[in-house]
């Protein structure tokens, strides 16, 4: 349990760690809150050349506010994010989905930003941002470009990012009015990597209707999947008991995970049911009281 | 160790005592805690992040000392079991015998000691799931539980 | 002392001396605490060897194979590399490890130390290398090329027992490791006759010790006196220092094995002697340099014995009222590679008829080698699983006559007045498996009553009308404890005037610091602050076994107390000359022997041990005082006492995922006399922990292939302070004839019933749609796979 050897770099600006990651690139693995990657090199399942350390990168570490919406630059912690009174009335979602991320020291020093550049299929965030629509913001000596979260995600451990790039921050936009949101995940013990889990956000139309959906589950995919089947049931329809069934067997319906020690297959999918509907049930309810 | 490692200095405040080191980048700050400046309360149940046993402060946060490595450090204040000499929770745990082998016993008390400070100690489940990340194989949970609650609450003044 | 005259005596616990406030009994808090809560424990790792080098082992990654070559030259080039041994390089150590628990049926398969040819399971060592640095040696076990021809493998009994199944060792023509039968009465014919039967398979998986401080050693050679001084993390020290004296040829006086003071954990695995431990010591040696191996947590999760494999084949036959007329049990055991000793499976076996009276017993063990890591006792040692089989049947007999389960269980009881009741079958040491004590039927009606089990059962009927899932199970057991061969205690007064008491035994953070000081306290009539206690050291206490089994209290315990008892005469055998006063007349006062309560005439133990212990040289002793004030004192059980308990609970079933939620939960236990009631507590409620691991959540994974699938906490779920529900705790107290001071064990009664009263509780919530639980640890993916399996019925 010891990390091979690496060289270890402490670069103080951005421009400086996209430089070192321009010069590395397939050799470099940057270095956040390490809750993701420490593990992988202890295991020597990783074992980069360079470590890109950007803790003291300046200017990384707060949340800020930008036009529509919210910033959360890559030093960010989790529990930033997880006890910010401004991104909880924001994005309740945040909150109740790192509750759920492992155990408080772990959040403590893992970021929102590794947790999406880890990629991990079964980790909380990816699939929160994916129902958030949010934007990831990455950076390279090349020069800047925007990634939605649907196309960053790409399959187990892997994203968009090319090897020069970094991820620097993700943009969420505010939720339109009458939006509600719910996470639901199901776990061995808390704080496990969920079985399955399922994000969802929901705006209302006027007459209570669902106006716009989306709804994303983790742990039965290579990557965060939309539940389109389940979204086309709800959309235009209030969502009542009735709709929220018949959204829950298309949930089931339209997932193909895999079995392995924890879980079979049938089981998994069974869950992605069971938690669209609690998800949707919650959200129902906010809605029709609010 | 391998060609081309680079050994950075890295200065750090440990218990209040400035401390520096030049150690192999790849050393976390656990074992840097325990093999270079013989602070070996903190203790090492994994090494993979999924124990607690290792919890220390770093500029007052509570984190896995086996996660980050020694060199993140540089201008950190760490806070082990060894600096939280006069914390109530101590003669609480004596009091709930709130352990038994005593080997995630340190890390307990460090966690507890930051989960107490973070004002999330209000209700018992609250506690239970806070110290979730903490592990005790003797078992001892509803003792800590009893110590962590009775110094959160003040009774134990 | 014989069980019959202890018996006669009325058994009650040891008396102070009038006066003095007795310390047996008495919640005093613990002298290891204040070091613990500071930080200053001292562990193996802790400990200071400057300048040691570290060692890391190559393991194999095949669960069976046969190594072709090793390639170490690569590794052996690395700066910081001190030295690399293969199996082959070391011929000495090419010796079988013994089993620790054998059987003349026993078709023994040898278990080396480094396996020089052929490699039976993933994660057993084959290399290691001694390096400058752990992080040094690390990066040389990755450059150590090992050629392996990979062989086919088995990974459960049942792959084991296959017809064509591989065979996990060539020299045999079968996996099967040892077939035993034991019978009482005429099981068969009972079978045949019975007004009814049932019968049922139960699965119980593998799970770990996972002390949270992992195994160890470390090792000195002192090249000047020839002596070996060995650092290990072990329960057993004196069977360590035996078997590495066996391996290097050595008087067992120049191996000195000293358990570090403070130890981070045992549940069984670090009672057996694992390869490692044979290798480290003997590098050091060769290298005449302190060596350090401490096992990491991947390595523990692979190379460090588990336990509870075990697959129940149950048939019972009753008659209408519920009454057991027989049972059989015939259950296959995960040996695992190499058999490391029988006391699991032959727990099982003597543990199975529990609480009750069974004219007709039909037990048998099919022990099989499998490709995986062997098995060692793991807390609750094979009775978790026999009490899987017989209480599971309880239930569903209640079940088939429509009887309640609580009822079923009181009428086939065993009465209070039965007592020493035989149970017609043999323990492993070859006696009538006889239970020594304990009154069943009250515990239960006690538990029943604190549980308000009619009242649970009322609300369980609402909650059902209501359409939740809850369920109710009871869980009873006995526990074989206290188990010889003997353990003893060395007391000796000091020069500081100190009285030592000295064990062979080791702790594990059961408090034997403090314990065993109130045991001699109450023996000798003399204040605790006076008494020290030292664990762990063979060269303190020629010989001993151990910790395990639940059974220290009942063998050091009881020597602690006649040797304290002897101490005292001794000491007063002394004062009685220098006071010129009859011992009779004598009593401690502080650290004064007091006259006739006179503190004008007292002598003080500074004063005695000069004398006695000092001495002048060259002065003739003081006529009538004895030299050498010390008592080493052993005691050998008769025979395994009896504890015993019973456990209650409610639980509620999600339909949604089958996730279970432990809504109240008793434990009634039966310990016999109680040393220290807070540190029982303590044993129980962390013993229940490990239980509700074992019922819900522990599961040791292993592919077809033999390939361990669970290799870190997240994919091993170890109970933290949310799994671990509040519990209840009854307490009744009949004390053993057995030994002197009345006590049976304590470390293992949490964990036993757990799994089969939560398993129980869980049918029993699921009734409504008929699932069956035959399976722990009972995950929600199985929960849902039972109520799905009845639903499609």
């Amino acid at each position: 349990m010891k990390p091979r050897p690496f060289t270890y770099l402490a670069p103080t600006s951005v421009d400086e760690a996209l430089a070192a990651l321009a010069e590395h690139s397939f050799d470099a693995k940057v270095l956040a809150g390490g809750q993701s990657l420490a593990p992988l090199l202890n295991f020597r399942m990783a074992s980069p050349e360079y470590l890109i350390d950007i803790n003291d990168v300046a200017g990384l570490d707060r949340v800020r506010r930008v036009d529509g919406g919210w910033h959360i630059p890559a030093l960010v912690r989790q529990r930033t994010v997880e006890r910010s009174p401004e991104l909880r009335a924001a994005f309740p979602l945040l909150p109740a989905a790192l509750e759920q991320v492992a155990h408080p020291q772990i959040r403590n020093r893992g970021t929102v930003c590794g947790s999406l550049a880890h990629a991990d299929p079964a980790a909380e965030l990816p699939t929160v941002m994916t129902a958030l629509d949010a934007t990831m913001r990455v950076a390279s000596v090349r020069g800047e470009r925007e990634v939605p979260a649907e196309e960053f995600f790409q399959f187990h451990f892997t994203t968009s990012l090319e090897d020069d790039e970094l991820l620097v921050g993700v943009t969420v936009d505010d939720l339109p009015p009458a939006t509600s949101t719910g996470f639901a995940e199901f776990a061995p013990r808390h704080g496990d990597f969920a079985l399955a889990a399922v994000a969802g956000v929901v705006t209302r139309a006027s007459d209570g209707a669902v106006g716009a959906v989306r709804l994303v589950a983790s742990g039965v995919a290579a990557r965060p999947q939309r539940l389109t089947a389940a979204e086309k049931v709800l959309l235009g329809q209030r969502p009542t008991p009735d709709v929220v069934g018949a959204a829950e067997r298309a949930a089931r319906g339209e997932v193909d995970p895999t079995g392995d020690i924890h879980a079979s297959a049938d089981y998994r999918r069974h869950l992605v049911g069971v938690l669209a509907r609690r998800v949707l049930t919650t959200i129902a309810e906010e809605g029709d009281h609010a | 160790m391998g060609p081309g490692v680079r050994e950075p200095t890295t200065t750090v405040t440990v218990n209040g005592a400035r401390l520096v080191a030049n150690l192999d980048a790849r050393v976390t700050l656990l074992d840097a805690l325990r093999d270079r400046f013989g602070l070996t309360g903190t203790k090492k149940g994994c090494d993979q992040g999924t124990c607690g046993s290792c919890t220390v402060l770093v500029d007052g946060r509570r984190v896995l000392s086996c996660l980050t490595l020694f060199a993140q450090c540089d201008g950190r204040q760490v806070t082990t079991i060894e600096g939280l000499a006069d914390h109530p929770l101590r003669a609480a745990f004596i009091k709930h015998d709130a352990f038994q082998c005593g080997y995630c016993t340190p890390g307990q008390i460090v966690s507890a000691a930051a989960l107490i400070r973070e004002g999330r100690a209000g209700r018992d489940e609250d506690i239970r799931e806070y110290m979730s990340g903490n592990l005790c194989r003797c078992g001892a949970y509803p003792r800590i539980l009893a110590a962590i609650r009775e110094v959160a609450s003040g009774a134990h003044a | 002392m014989t069980a019959e005259a202890i018996a006669e005596a009325p058994v009650r616990p040891v008396e102070a001396t009038p006066g003095k406030q007795p310390m047996i009994g008495a919640p005093v808090r613990r002298r290891e605490d204040r070091r613990l809560i500071t930080g200053q424990g001292r562990y193996l790792d802790d400990l200071e060897l400057p300048g040691a080098y570290e060692a890391a082992f190559v393991r194999t990654p095949h669960a069976s194979a046969r190594i072709r070559s090793i390639d170490t030259t690569a590794a052996a080039r690395l700066p910081g590399v001190i030295g690399i041994w293969t199996g082959a390089d070391l011929p000495e150590l090419v010796k079988p490890i013994p089993p620790k628990v054998s059987n003349p049926l026993l078709r023994d398969m040898p278990r080396y130390p480094l396996p020089p040819e052929r490699v039976h399971f993933v994660g057993e060592p084959v290399a290691v290398v001694v390096a400058e640095s752990r992080y040094v040696a690390e990066d040389a076990v990755e450059l150590i090329e090992v050629d392996y021809e990979v062989l086919p493998a088995v990974s459960s009994t049942t792959a084991a027992l296959a017809p064509d199944a591989p065979r996990v060792h060539d020299e045999l023509d079968d996996n099967v490791a040892i077939h035993v039968t034991q019978v009482a009465g005429e099981p068969e014919e009972a079978l045949r006759t019975a007004p009814h039967r049932l019968s049922e398979r139960f699965v119980i998986a593998r799970g770990g010790g996972h002390s949270m401080e992992c195994r160890g050693v470390a090792a000195r050679y002192d090249v000047g006196t020839g002596q070996l001084t060995v650092w290990p993390s072990t329960q057993s020290p004196h069977y360590t220092r035996n078997m590495l004296a066996y391996f290097y040829g050595m008087d067992e006086d120049d191996v000195r094995v000293v358990v570090p003071r403070d130890s981070g954990g045992g549940f069984g695995p670090k009672a057996q002697f694992h390869g490692e431990d044979a290798v480290i010591p003997y590098v050091a040696m060769l290298l005449r340099h302190p060596v350090k191996w401490i096992e990491d947590r991947s390595e523990n999760f692979v190379a460090t014995m588990m336990e509870r494999n075990q697959v129940h084949h149950v048939e019972v036959g009753f008659d209408d009222d519920g009454k057991l007329i027989v049972v059989k049990n015939v259950f296959e055991h995960d040996q695992g590679a190499y058999c490391a000793g029988l006391q699991v499976p032959m727990i099982t076996l003597s543990t199975l008829p529990g609480q009750y009276r069974i004219p007709n017993i039909h037990t048998e063990l099919i022990g099989c080698y499998t490709n995986m890591v062997p098995t060692s006792s793991v807390r609750g040692a094979g009775r978790p699983q026999a009490v899987v089989a017989m209480e599971r049947m309880m239930d569903r007999i209640a079940e088939h006559l429509g009887l309640d389960p609580a009822e079923v269980r009181l009428r086939n009881m065993i009465r209070a007045d039965e007592f020493p009741y035989k149970v017609g079958l043999t323990f492993r040491d070859g006696s009538p498996l006889t239970y020594d004590s304990g009154d069943f039927p009250s515990l239960t009606k006690a538990v029943l009553a604190r549980f308000d089990y009619d009242g649970e059962r009322e609300r369980q009927a609402l909650a059902r009308s209501a359409g939740r899932l809850v369920g109710i199970g009871l869980g009873a057991y006995v526990e074989g404890c206290g188990l010889g061969p003997y353990e003893g205690a060395r007391l000796r007064l000091t020069n500081d005037g100190t009285v030592l008491v000295t064990l062979a035994a080791t702790p594990l953070g059961q408090g034997y610091e403090t314990i065993y000081a109130q045991i001699a306290s109450d023996a000798m009539g003399l204040d605790m602050e006076h008494i020290a206690v030292a664990t762990g050291d063979t060269s303190r206490i020629p010989f001993g076994q151990g910790s395990f089994a639940s059974r220290t209290t009942v063998t050091a315990g009881s020597a602690t107390l006649q040797a304290g008892r002897e101490l005292r005469e001794k000491i007063f055998e002394v004062a009685a000359v220098l006071l010129g006063a009859p011992a009779e007349e004598l009593c401690f006062q502080g650290d004064r022997v007091c006259a006739g309560g006179d503190p004008g005439r007292s002598v003080s133990l500074r004063d005695i041990v000069q004398v006695s212990n000092i001495g002048k040289h060259g002065i003739t002793m003081p006529r009538g005082v004895p030299a050498g004030i010390e008592v080493t004192s052993y005691f050998s059980p008769e025979r395994a006492s009896y504890a015993s308990g019973i456990h209650a609970a409610t639980v509620e079933v999600d339909p949604d995922t089958g996730q279970i939620k432990i809504l109240r939960y008793v434990i009634g236990h039966d310990c016999g006399n109680v040393i220290n009631p807070l540190l029982v507590d303590g044993q129980v409620l962390g013993g229940f922990a490990h239980g509700i691991g074992n019922a819900l959540y522990e599961e040791s994974f292993y592919d077809d292939a033999g390939q361990p699938q669970s290799a870190s906490y997240l994919d091993y779920s170890l109970p933290s302070a949310i799994e671990v529900p509040k519990v209840e705790l009854v307490h009744q107290f009949t004390p053993s004839p057995l030994n002197p001071l009345g006590v049976k064990g304590a470390g293992e009664g949490g964990t036993i019933p757990v799994p089969a009263t939560i398993a129980n509780a869980v049918e029993d919530a699921l009734r409504p749609f008929g699932a069956r639980i035959t399976s722990l640890p009972i995950t929600p993916a199985k929960v849902f796979a039972a109520m799905t399996a009845t639903n499609h019925r």
